[in-house]
């Protein structure tokens, strides 16, 4: 076998430039394969980590019934009875399987300080959601259960928010207007980033009944709490929608949606771009398989005399196969070889250039990568050297 | 890679080593057949010199195609060392080459780009020699057409004698009992050409190899101990050389 191999290399060294020029429909094709699939394989790792980072064991209540679950807008269709603090209220006597619930009540609108505005994302909440969400203030304090009884005008800000409306000096206890109410700043949000292309740092949180007054809104938009542990978190959705239902005439009129489920969904969404992507980079490498089996079926007729002088030097019908069946697969696997060294530089670079670019080489991928060009040597090889092997001795020795 | 599954027996147990009798062959040229060879008979023991001649279309590149085990009778039959080539199978006959015969040919059929002791080292490749002991042999074979000062050097960069005598040290790398030579000095100017005849006979002379020389040249075909004419198909002279060649 491995007198095969350094045979095959000797024939492809011999004529290097159409070896190379071959060799490169399988390097951008299995370049491809591991740049695309990496891409996709990075965003699913991404979403998972940033859709992890928001909390834990996280419930969302949405108003309505829904039978499947899912990412989108509110569910639509008859929502008779809407959340209220009431809800709120009752979650936080009965659920005992909850570890903390905040309502939200979502508005937007013009934050302004003097002559400065900026639009950002208004959210009234409760005390919970600080903890719910992983967003903890470092200057100041959060929204308190207080605020919330007393309707107080208080409000805590992000930093991009702090940034645009007071520059370097500091936002806390200055009043700012939000859409026709005067706030005062009472705490600062550290520091978090964009997730998923959206800037965390670009919120305003007001007290949730205060919001209800501010945007002429009786009812909550969802209710946010957290099963106490992984484990509970069947049974904690179930408590949820029975003590809920217990409000409403027994009647199940809301949605819960665990993280898992949001988790979930978008991981779907993203396997189904990854193999939509590998679909794509499939077609290169399959070009790149075209383009082998082409340059051997000339490379046998041109080596017709050759094949007719190794026949009669002992060569057997099954020895030619081989050779030209190897030499096939030589050229792909070295090709993806090549493909995938290039694809795996271009991927560390990208990672120590930009570490926020979600593109990372898995050891499947390069597994597929190379797997693929192995293929793509062997069908590509076969046809030409069955018809190498299936020459007749005496023509090809005549062969001109 | 594996010795072959056939291993057929050393020559010297079969004291004919060619045996051709009522050998016919016919090719379908289209829908029609056509006899190339018509009821050919001879015996050559080992050891001979013969020179196989005649006109161009005579069926003496045929003749030469069954003895060189690359073609099977369409009726009667031809023995090598005692085995009927037209009773074995593809690897038989591959087996069969291998070991039995070396072939010299008119464009000398080298590998390009491939050195002279790879070239030769080739057939030993296929009858399962390991790399180091092919290296070895295809050097001793070099030093016997007195080229080991070429051992390294690729085709294109020897002449057409040097690259003949590459050739004929690949046909005798195996020890074969046959070299079966196909016009070998078509290629070569007069002075060359005399000399790798010159070779032949030594080695005709020095390793009791058998040789058959196919060819259309006289002056040739003169210096052979016997002449086999072959003219539309049939055996039309088997003997010495005669004026009238």
């Amino acid at each position: 076998m491995l007198d095969h191999i350094l045979s095959a290399l000797q024939a492809l060294t011999a004529n290097k430039v159409r070896s190379a020029l071959t060799m490169l429909g399988v390097i951008i094709g299995v370049l491809a394969v591991t740049l695309l699939v990496s891409v996709g394989d990075g965003a699913r790792a991404y979403i998972d980590k940033t859709l992890s980072g928001i909390g834990t064991n996280l419930l969302i209540v949405q108003p309505g019934r829904r039978e499947t679950r899912g990412l989108g807008g509110p569910p639509t269709g008859n929502i008779s009875r809407p959340l209220t603090m009431d809800d709120v209220t009752a979650l936080k006597r009965q659920g005992t399987l909850l570890r903390d619930v905040s309502p939200i009540v979502a508005g937007g609108g013009a934050v302004r300080f003097e002559n400065r505005q900026r639009d950002s994302t208004v959210f009234g909440v409760g005390a919970g959601f600080s903890d719910l969400r992983n967003m903890h203030v470092d200057v100041g304090s959060f929204i308190r259960e207080e605020d919330l009884t007393a309707r107080r005008r208080v409000a805590v800000v992000g930093r991009t928010v702090a940034k645009a409306l007071f520059g370097n000096d500091s936002p806390l206890g200055r009043t700012v207007r939000i859409s026709d109410g005067r706030f005062r700043i009472v705490g600062i949000l550290e520091k978090k980033g964009t997730s998923l292309g959206f800037d965390l740092d670009d919120l305003v949180f007001i007290p949730a009944t205060t919001a209800s007054d501010l945007f002429h809104q009786d009812f909550l938009s969802q209710i946010l709490t957290a099963a106490r542990n992984k484990a509970e978190v069947q049974q904690a959705i179930l408590q949820i929608e029975e003590v809920l239902a217990r409000r409403r005439n027994g009647e199940n009129e809301v949605t819960v949606q665990s993280q898992d489920d949001l988790i979930g969904v978008l991981g779907t969404v993203t396997s189904a771009m990854t193999a939509a992507l590998l679909a794509i980079a499939s077609v290169s490498l399959l070009v790149g398989g075209i383009g082998i089996m082409n340059i051997m079926l000339v490379s046998v007729r041109e080596r017709t005399r050759e094949i007719g002088v190794r026949r009669a030097l002992g060569a057997t019908r099954h020895d030619i196969l081989l050779q030209f069946l190897i030499e096939a697969l030589v050229l792909a696997t070295v090709g993806g070889l090549i493909g995938l060294g290039i694809g795996g530089g271009l991927i560390a670079a990208v990672n120590s250039a930009a570490p926020d670019v979600p593109l990372k080489l898995s050891p499947w991928i390069a597994t597929i990568a190379f797997g693929a060009s192995f293929a793509v040597g062997i069908a590509s090889g076969v046809v030409p050297a069955r018809r190498a092997a299936q020459l007749d001795p005496v023509d090809a020795l005549r062969y001109e | 890679m594996a010795a072959p599954a056939f291993a057929p027996h050393a020559p010297e147990e079969h004291e004919a080593l060619i045996e051709v009798s009522g050998l016919e062959r016919t090719f379908m040229v289209g829908d029609e057949p056509l006899t190339v060879l018509r009821g050919v008979d001879f015996t050559i023991p080992r050891g001979a010199y013969v020179a196989i001649i005649g006109p161009s279309g005579s069926g003496k590149s045929t003749l030469m195609y069954q003895l060189g085990c690359l073609d099977t009778p369409s009726a009667g039959t031809v023995r090598l060392a005692g085995y009927d080539i037209g009773s074995l199978d593809d690897a038989e006959l591959a087996a069969l080459r291998n070991r039995f015969i070396g072939f010299v040919f008119q464009a000398f059929n080298l590998l390009p780009r491939t050195t002279a002791v790879d070239n030769v080292a080739l057939p030993l490749r296929y009858a399962g020699v390991g790399l180091r002991e092919r290296r070895r042999r295809a050097r001793e074979a070099l030093g016997r057409v007195a080229l080991s000062h070429r051992e390294d050097h690729t085709p294109e960069r020897l002449s057409g004698g040097e690259r003949q005598r590459v050739a004929i040290a690949r046909a005798i790398v195996t020890e074969p009992a046959l070299l079966l030579c196909d016009e070998p000095t078509g290629n070569l100017d007069q002075k060359v050409g005399r000399e790798i005849v010159e070779l032949f006979e030594r080695l005709n002379d020095e390793l009791g190899v058998t040789v058959i020389i196919v060819t259309h040249d006289p002056a040739l075909a003169r210096r052979v101990r016997r002449v086999i004419k072959i003219v539309d198909g049939r055996l039309v002279h088997d003997g010495p050389p005669t004026a009238d060649l």
